[in-house]
């Protein structure tokens, strides 16, 4: 790698020996992908992966150290990951127990580290952090130095911003020297689509699904993905960015897709169409009976696959104030229809305590609590590794949620009607 | 016995036995449980990676393709290493990916006294060669003994 002289006087030490050791590292993560050089970040906001104060991570909370006592932290401001644990989530005394003195005990010293180290402001905890009400929106063409999966590939795919894969630790680092290696999906070549995807569905097909499908298929590569304007449109508003929020952070999870591609509707695709599409690219046709094999084909892990569901959770990643409305509509529309007041087990939504603030302000807060659903701004990831909480039968709408944890996967239609049915 | 012939990402010499998955390794998911709780043998949690669930990965040659799933990989990778609780070396059939490239490096620049030696583009037949339970030796050079 070519570095300029101010990178290389830094990695000799020039500026101390903890920066030393942090270009170092992002030398010897950018030579591992033959990088030939650094490149600055352009973004406002960082944003990064880790947010919880979890015992076990104490190796981080040492090196973060490290980097505050050596007063070398980034002036670019960042937002983080969601909180591991509101009170607001039902909990018993046990799980609470093992949340409180096992797991999350470093949790209010960690928070004061990601204060010192540039915390846009107490509320910055959300994998969503792009979102309007939050504020940390990138520009097309910017360079990130974010990790968060399911943020990384809404940064590249929706918002046109340039951003590798990286690792939770290496985000802040490349912040702190303000430089990333450029390579993989900061570069034109790499942004190409190695796979076209062929979405040949009778009905819009479940972002959840389609993503998991895709993400399985393609692993790390960028999928060109050709037939999903038909479902969800030519524009980017508010219904197809949420889509493509849960679609992404879908292919993110069950594979390691960093960037998509959606002909018509995402920006690249719409300047640059088929030239996106790399010579020899692999082909992946997607119908009805090939979501529906997806589906079936998920573990079920629960110790009884029959057991009733105890809680839900709905907002892996985060909801939008948008899909929080729109929930709270089919809910209602739903119980009206089966004759019942309230959901018929434990419901979380999950979104970021912005989108939550902004929420509360609109007429629809009250109608949906009187649903009996919760909102709450936790990482619902963060909740099942409670070893407690994960024998406990959880359902989702997150293809995330459930390739991480014990949560049991259903489609929202299928949430709607276990949520609203009841016993009948 | 065969010998195949990577690239080093972090240098190493080690002997260990072989785990093995032809699936993408999915870092968190398969040690954030044993990582969390202590479990000595660090037993893969990933209920869907079939080939690995429920295997010690500690002091293993952990042979695969790539790893995949969340960006924290590579810090949990980091973890494991600073705890000392990682597999015995990491040996790719593929191209190293950005998460597994970042625990690698993360681990060999900031935690002193523990080496866990990592290889990659080891080719297709690596995989299809290597056996859980067979023999490694992995050289400085990123030579890969299989037997």
């Amino acid at each position: 790698m070519i570095l300029t002289q101010e990178q290389q006087a830094i990695l000799d030490g020039a500026r101390g020996e903890t920066l030393a050791k942090v270009m170092k590292t992002l030398v010897m993560y950018g030579d591992a992908f033959e990088a030939e050089k650094l490149v600055p970040i352009t973004s406002k906001y960082n944003h990064l992966v880790t947010s919880f104060g979890l015992k076990v991570m104490s190796p981080v909370y040492d090196l973060m150290q490290k980097i505050l006592d050596a007063d070398v932290a980034s002036e670019q401001k960042f937002s983080v990951d969601p909180r591991p644990i509101d009170k607001n989530v039902p909990a018993n005394f046990l799980q609470n127990f093992v949340f409180n003195k096992f797991m999350y005990t470093k949790q209010d010293f960690y928070e004061k580290q990601l204060e010192k180290l540039g915390l846009m402001d107490k509320d910055a905890f959300t994998c969503t952090c792009y979102m309007d009400e939050v504020g940390n929106t990138p520009k097309k063409g910017d360079v990130l130095s974010w990790a968060e999966s399911s943020a990384v590939v809404y940064a590249n795919s929706v918002l046109g911003a340039r951003c590798n894969r990286n690792s939770g630790i290496i985000d802040i680092m490349g912040s702190i020297v303000g430089y990333v290696p450029y390579f993989g999906l900061l570069t034109d070549e790499g942004r190409k689509a190695t796979w076209v995807v062929k979405v040949q569905t009778t009905k819009k097909p479940e972002a959840q699904l389609l993503g998991s499908a895709i993400g399985m298929k393609v692993m790390e590569d960028v999928p060109y993905v050709v037939g999903l304007d038909k479902w969800i449109g030519t524009e980017l508003d508010d219904n197809a960015k949420a889509y493509l929020k849960d679609f992404g952070a879908a292919t993110a999870s069950n594979g390691a897709v960093g960037l998509y591609h959606i002909e018509n509707l995402t920006p690249e695709a719409v300047e640059l169409a088929s030239a996106l599409i790399a010579e020899d690219a692999k082909e992946y046709i997607i119908d009805d009976a090939e979501l529906e094999r997806v589906q079936k084909n998920y573990p079920v892990v629960w110790k009884n696959p029959d057991a009733k569901p105890k809680l839900c959770f709905v907002g892996c990643p985060h909801l939008s104030l948008e899909q929080l409305k729109t929930w709270t509509v089919n809910i209602e529309e739903k119980l009206k229809e089966n004759s019942n007041k309230k959901v018929s087990i434990p419901t979380v939504f999950t979104a970021a305590p912005k989108v939550l603030e902004a929420f509360e302000k609109t007429e629809y807060a009250a109608r949906l609590k009187a649903t009996g659903v919760i909102t709450s701004y936790i990482c619902p990831l963060m909740y099942m590794n409670n070893p407690l909480c994960k024998k406990m039968p959880v359902i989702t709408s997150s293809n995330k949620l459930r390739t991480y944890t014990s949560a049991k996967y259903y489609t929202d239609g299928e949430i709607l009607d276990i949520l609203t049915k009841g016993g009948k | 016995m065969k010998t195949f012939q990577g690239r080093v990402v972090t240098a190493g010499c080690v002997t260990a036995e072989a785990v093995v998955t032809k699936q993408g390794f999915n870092t968190l998911a398969s040690l954030q449980m044993a990582l969390q709780f202590g479990d000595k043998d660090v037993k893969c949690g990933d209920q869907n990676n079939e080939e690995l669930h429920g295997k010690p990965l500690i002091g293993k040659a952990l042979c695969l393709p790539q790893t995949i799933g969340s960006t924290t990989g590579g810090l949990v990778l980091y973890c494991a290493c600073a705890m000392e609780k990682n597999p015995a070396c990491m040996l790719f059939a593929n191209h190293i990916d950005s998460l597994a490239a970042a625990g690698a490096v993360l681990a060999d620049v900031w935690v002193d006294g523990v080496s866990m030696p990592v290889v990659d583009c080891l080719g297709e037949e690596f995989l299809e060669y290597v056996k859980d339970g067979m023999k490694i030796t992995v050289k400085e050079n990123g030579v890969v003994e299989v037997e």
